[in-house]
């Protein structure tokens, strides 16, 4: 660990005096977007363009048995209604399995539903018109036939021999499972003076977006080419997927991803009404558009979480922790998710738990079942909120039995920061992390013993205040053991091409997209900060498989650090070539001359030498001035993709201070802390947001979001009346520090951050709540937390 | 999220509009702020053929103070309600009540009479005419009626209004001396619709209740005037007073189950807004069962 970015390399940009590294710069967005410029797929008009609107079945299972569409056919500007056996014409089904999750399966599913439908809203039928309400109005007229079916719904049963199978073919409703078993648990659990044994429970939740799905495919029949407007996350992702379904060749699909209103993972997967949309253009032979909207999007948008995990941890009289066991069980729908499949979330919770902790012995058991409600899969922070809950809420608990303060036993057993590179017990290789070092600033951050003193003067008057602490590690930086050992077209590498114009300006293309984050933003600071010139020249372009170099996208934290890192390496190649034309042009050496605030200049006195805009006005147009056999390259690309660690793990620690009413249930955030260390800091203020965005969606799952299903599989809160995201009335203020230990896998040296936040935050606020109801001898292990529960807890009804 | 197609005019004076509901009757919706019916038509849970949008009728929007009564148009739009000086001085549980109706954004459109008679029951404004005494104004093809609060809120979404009727005004009788009001409401998020919310209204003499308004809402189909205050008025409040009067109180609700609270829990709420409210209202901490500020 150390506080400052190692300089490896004289032509580091990162200490140079004009760099933009670990400055908080406006986004170069912002304005656009502040103006009402942005372009999102809604904004997008097509000539001949038809909407598409769903028909989406109402029942959580059922046969169809018939689709009559005569009388909306008849309607003013209806243009097509498309079954699934219509469109299986145009588009095969697929499966969502990776080879390297052993044993996982499912079914093939269609774009639209052939038969069968197996969870409320698939679609089994798409009306388009020529405008949203014309098809909405058409979509009313469709009459389908359905018989229901025994709809699986309770993940506790769906494993049951008398539980229906959803499909047959697979003989089950289990669709992975996973064991492992490090150490000597048993033996463990026998030394342990403690044993704490419970059972955590996790709403299924979704990430609400505030731009829902949307896409508009434009088949152009004349050039055989399909063109893609899509909110996504990955565009070369949909690129090979549309053209592996569609009987196309990739080159023959262009995925074009302007500005895009959040995502958070929602947008990184293959929907099947977007995959019926692309088809849909194909099959019309012209431009489709579809924007979900609110109702769709709670029934169709992933869900996540939904795990019911127990938990075991043994413990010493002195701290020591003997052992972690876990049996995990979460239900993700009819069908595993493509193409990254439904299986992640729980093979994370077995990756993560116990993690930060230097314990060998763990043992841990996850099951994956089908049920018939919405498709689950990853949602920001993947695994790790889960992983994280159980791992501190059962590390507290033990404090709790042996009666030691919830930071001294974190300090007996986090792994220490000088005992680096190690692997955790389910066999993840740590690079370099600072548990005990974050752990510190924290309790400096939040004046720990000041604060316990507060909650003990308040507990005299009948106040219940909490304080909840958790440490976490997060997954970041991906390399292909993530999706394309296991067979998935999923790039884990990104490329950056940047090039000087012909008055100085820099034009930078990245395979990285923009959600919100701030990709724009980062890498303009790399390019103006590598090459030495004003971030107001550089102008990235990003989202769109034509235009762009070949990549992952924007997921699982690694924007920053993979696709950072590419812009800074393709950055020092293009300042190597300006340097080597104006040594021709000054008569010098490359050595003696460097590039800074839009100049070249000598490298000894900084003394302006050549402007860039006159180096290349040279290059461009009087290159017969050039001494002979110089042919300048002013353009360069680099990729990079992490090769030594399969994943970039960074680690933080969170803290609650929250207010309990224990006569009303209700929870108040009086405060809460983020210390995390994703390495190098680019932007400050993107990282601090990024972390404040990702503690909120925590704080709502611990709170307020749960979709809410009945027993007959009905979904049965899909509106932003009922299903509470949290707003900012009851957000606390959020304190963020850091820690800096950078990556040496890249010369960046920075990690992700996007997910830091998600991961911790509702462990802590569950710890601050069982603190807060310490008096009262209850204890909580289910989120989202509501009156209803807590009340039912202390057993006031 | 489209609405279905509708026919829609926009009355000049409210002549015009009583003209046009009389005409269309129970096929026609009136719309005001549109905070409700909106999003309503836009899910297609409704889909009226004829809107008669009386946003234009200036004469039904304005605050006034006469004599002893404070007069509120049905159009006055929440916000403005909010920033009364009248409102404030004569009615100011109404203005904290306000407050608790939903966002900025919503209170900018959204109405005081299209509140009234939408009558959700876990709507804060229809509680709070009920503790206010308020005499509820409409118009019809038969003139004027003046309809008493207590009377106007007849079930879920229902009111004493007949489709060729419109809501024109709501009279409160301006704050006596002495008198002093209370509102909370039990919402897991600002704005939301409560859980379980109360609006009374009292006077109190020498640490004693006088008179005392008790308007519950969400606690059942409509808003409630809880009998429990006669528990309350013109004796000294003891803790064993208050008991009494929170197991009056609770024979009186009829709380729905939804997936915020059980009908359990309701009742628990309502009881726990009961005795804050009373310790409130006397300043009696020790009347307040052991919960923080």
């Amino acid at each position: 660990m150390t506080d400052a970015p190692e300089t490896r390399d004289a032509l580091s940009a990162l200490d140079r005096p004009n760099s933009y590294i670990g400055k908080t710069m406006p986004r170069p967005n912002l304005d656009r977007l502040m103006q009402g410029r942005g372009l999102y797929v809604s904004d997008i008009e097509l000539p001949r363009m038809g909407h598409v609107v769903f028909l989406r079945s109402p029942h959580a299972h059922a046969k169809i048995t018939g689709i009559n569409a005569l009388a909306a056919r008849q309607l003013p500007g209806v243009i097509a209604v498309v079954t699934g056996q219509e469109l299986a014409t145009v588009i095969t089904p697929w499966v969502g399995v990776l080879s390297h999750l052993k044993g996982l399966k499912s079914a093939p599913q269609s774009a639209i539903a052939i038969d069968r439908a197996c969870w409320q809203g698939e679609a089994v039928a798409a009306i388009v018109a020529t405008s949203r309400a014309a098809a909405e109005d058409a979509a009313e007229q469709v009459s389908v036939g359905y018989d229901e079916l025994d709809a699986v719904t309770d993940m506790r049963t769906a494993l049951d021999p008398t539980t229906s199978v959803i499909h047959a073919s697979l003989g089950d409703n289990l669709a992975f499972e996973r064991h492992h078993d490090a150490g000597a648990v048993e033996d463990a659990f026998a030394a342990s003076d403690e044993v704490v044994d419970v059972e955590f429970i996790f709403g299924r939740h979704t990430g609400v977006t505030l731009e829902p799905r949307s896409v508009v495919a434009d088949w152009n029949a004349a050039e055989a080419r399909l063109t893609i407007y899509q909110g996504t996350q990955a565009p070369h992702m949909v690129q090979n997927i549309a053209a592996l379904h569609l009987g196309l060749q990739e080159a023959q699909v262009r995925v074009v991803c302007k500005d895009v209103g959040g995502s958070f993972g929602i947008k990184v997967h293959i929907y099947a009404d977007e995959m019926a949309t692309y088809a849909l253009s194909k099959l019309l032979r012209r431009p489709i558009k579809f924007v979900a909207d609110r109702v769709e999007s709670f029934n169709t948008d992933i869900h996540a979480r939904d795990h019911r995990c127990r938990g075991r941890i043994g413990v010493k009289r002195n701290g020591t922790i003997m052992a972690f066991e876990i049996d995990d069980l979460t239900g993700i729908g009819p069908y595993s998710m493509y193409p990254r499949t439904s299986a992640i979330e729980a093979n994370q919770v077995v990756n993560l738990v116990g993690g930060p902790y230097v314990t060998r012995n763990y043992r841990a058991r996850a099951r994956v079942v089908f049920q018939n409600k919405n498709v689950m899969c990853q949602y920001r922070a993947v695994g790790h909120p889960i992983a994280c809950s159980v791992t501190e809420g059962l590390v507290d608990l033990a404090a709790m039995k042996i009666g030691m303060d919830p930071v001294e036993i974190r300090r007996r057993n986090l792994i220490a920061d000088d005992a680096y590179p190690c692997a955790s017990p389910s066999g993840l290789r740590f690079e370099q992390l600072s548990h005990h070092a974050a752990l510190a600033k924290l309790i400096r951050m939040m004046d720990y013993d000041v604060l316990r003193a507060e909650q003990a003067a308040l507990r005299a008057r009948n106040i219940h205040r909490g304080i909840g602490i958790a440490s976490f590690i997060e997954v970041t930086n991906p390399s292909a053991a993530f999706y394309g050992v296991g067979g998935a077209k999923i790039s884990s590498q990104d490329g950056v091409t940047v090039r000087l114009d012909a008055q100085g300006a820099v034009i930078c293309q990245t395979s990285i997209t923009e959600q919100g984050q701030g990709s724009e933003s980062l890498t303009a600071q790399i390019v103006g900060s590598v090459l030495g010139v004003s971030m107001d020249r550089v102008r990235v372009i990003l989202g769109d498989t034509d235009n762009t170099p070949y990549g992952g996208g924007t997921w699982a934290s690694r924007g920053a650090g993979i696709g950072g890192e590419a812009a800074l390496q393709a950055t020092k190649v293009l300042r190597r070539n300006i340097l080597d034309v104006a040594a021709a042009i000054l008569q010098m050496t490359p050595g003696e001359l460097d590039i800074v605030n839009n100049n070249v200049v000598n490298a000894g006195d900084g003394t302006s030498r050549i402007e860039l805009g006159e180096l290349a006005r040279i290059v461009y147009f009087r290159p017969d001035t050039l001494p002979p056999g110089i042919q300048p390259e002013l353009m360069a690309t680099r990729h990079f993709v992490p090769r030594a660690y399969p994943f970039a793990f960074t680690n933080g620690v969170q803290a609650s201070w929250l207010e309990v009413d224990t006569e009303t249930g209700f929870v108040k955030l009086l405060k809460h802390w983020v210390v995390e260390d994703c390495g190098t800091i680019i932007n400050p203020q993107l990282v601090d947001e990024q972390i404040r965005g990702g503690v909120v969606q925590g704080l709502g799952a611990a709170l307020f979001e749960k979709c809410v299903y009945d027993e007959r599989g009905q979904l049965t809160n899909a509106s932003m009346a009922d299903y509470l995201v949290p707003m900012s009335g009851e957000m606390p203020d959020i304190d963020i520090g850091h820690v800096v230990s950078p990556t040496l896998e890249s010369e960046l040296g920075a990690k992700g951050a996007g997910e830091a936040g998600t991961a911790g935050a509702a462990a802590a606020v569950t710890n601050a709540v069982n603190d807060a109801l310490r008096p009262f001898g209850t204890i909580v292990t289910e989120i989202p937390l509501t009156p209803q529960i807590i009340l039912t807890a202390l057993g006031r009804i | 999220m489209k609405a279905s197609a509708f026919a829609y005019a926009r009355p000049t004076s409210v002549a015009n509009a009583l003209e046009l509901l009389a005409t269309h009757g129970d096929k026609a919706k009136v719309l005001s702020g549109g905070q409700s019916l909106m999003p309503a038509m836009n899910l297609r849970l409704i889909s009226p053929e004829f809107i008669v949008d009386i946003g234009e009728l200036a004469e039904l929007r304005g605050i006034v103070v006469k004599g002893d009564v404070l007069t509120i148009g049905a159009l006055t739009r929440h916000a403005d309600v909010l920033k009364s000086p009248e409102v404030a001085a004569h009615a100011p549980l109404l203005r904290d009540a306000t407050a608790h109706v939903a966002h900025p954004a919503i209170r900018n459109r959204g109405t005081l009479g299209g509140s009234l008679a939408h009558a959700d029951p876990a709507s804060e404004l229809p509680a709070c005419m009920m503790a206010l005494e308020a005499t509820i104004i409409v118009c019809g093809p038969r003139g004027e009626r003046r309809i008493p609060a207590q009377e106007f809120f007849t079930g879920i979404y229902e009111t004493g209004l007949s489709p060729q009727e419109l809501l024109v005004a709501v009279e409160l009788p301006v704050a006596r001396k002495r008198s002093s009001h209370f509102f909370h409401e039990f919402a897991r998020r600002h704005g939301d619709y409560a859980i379980v919310g109360l609006a009374a209204q009292s006077i109190v003499v020498d640490g004693y209740f006088t008179d005392l308004r008790l308007g519950f809402f969400a606690v059942g189909d409509r808003p409630l005037l809880a009998n429990a205050a006669g528990e309350l008025v013109n004796v000294p409040v003891t803790p064993e007073r208050l008991t009494k009067a929170a197991a009056v109180l609770s024979d009186e609700l009829d709380p729905q189950e939804d997936q915020q609270a059980t009908p359990a829990m309701r009742r628990h709420l309502a009881k726990v807004l009961l005795s804050r409210c009373v310790s409130t209202l006397l300043s009696r901490p020790d009347l307040r069962s052991g919960a923080p500020e």
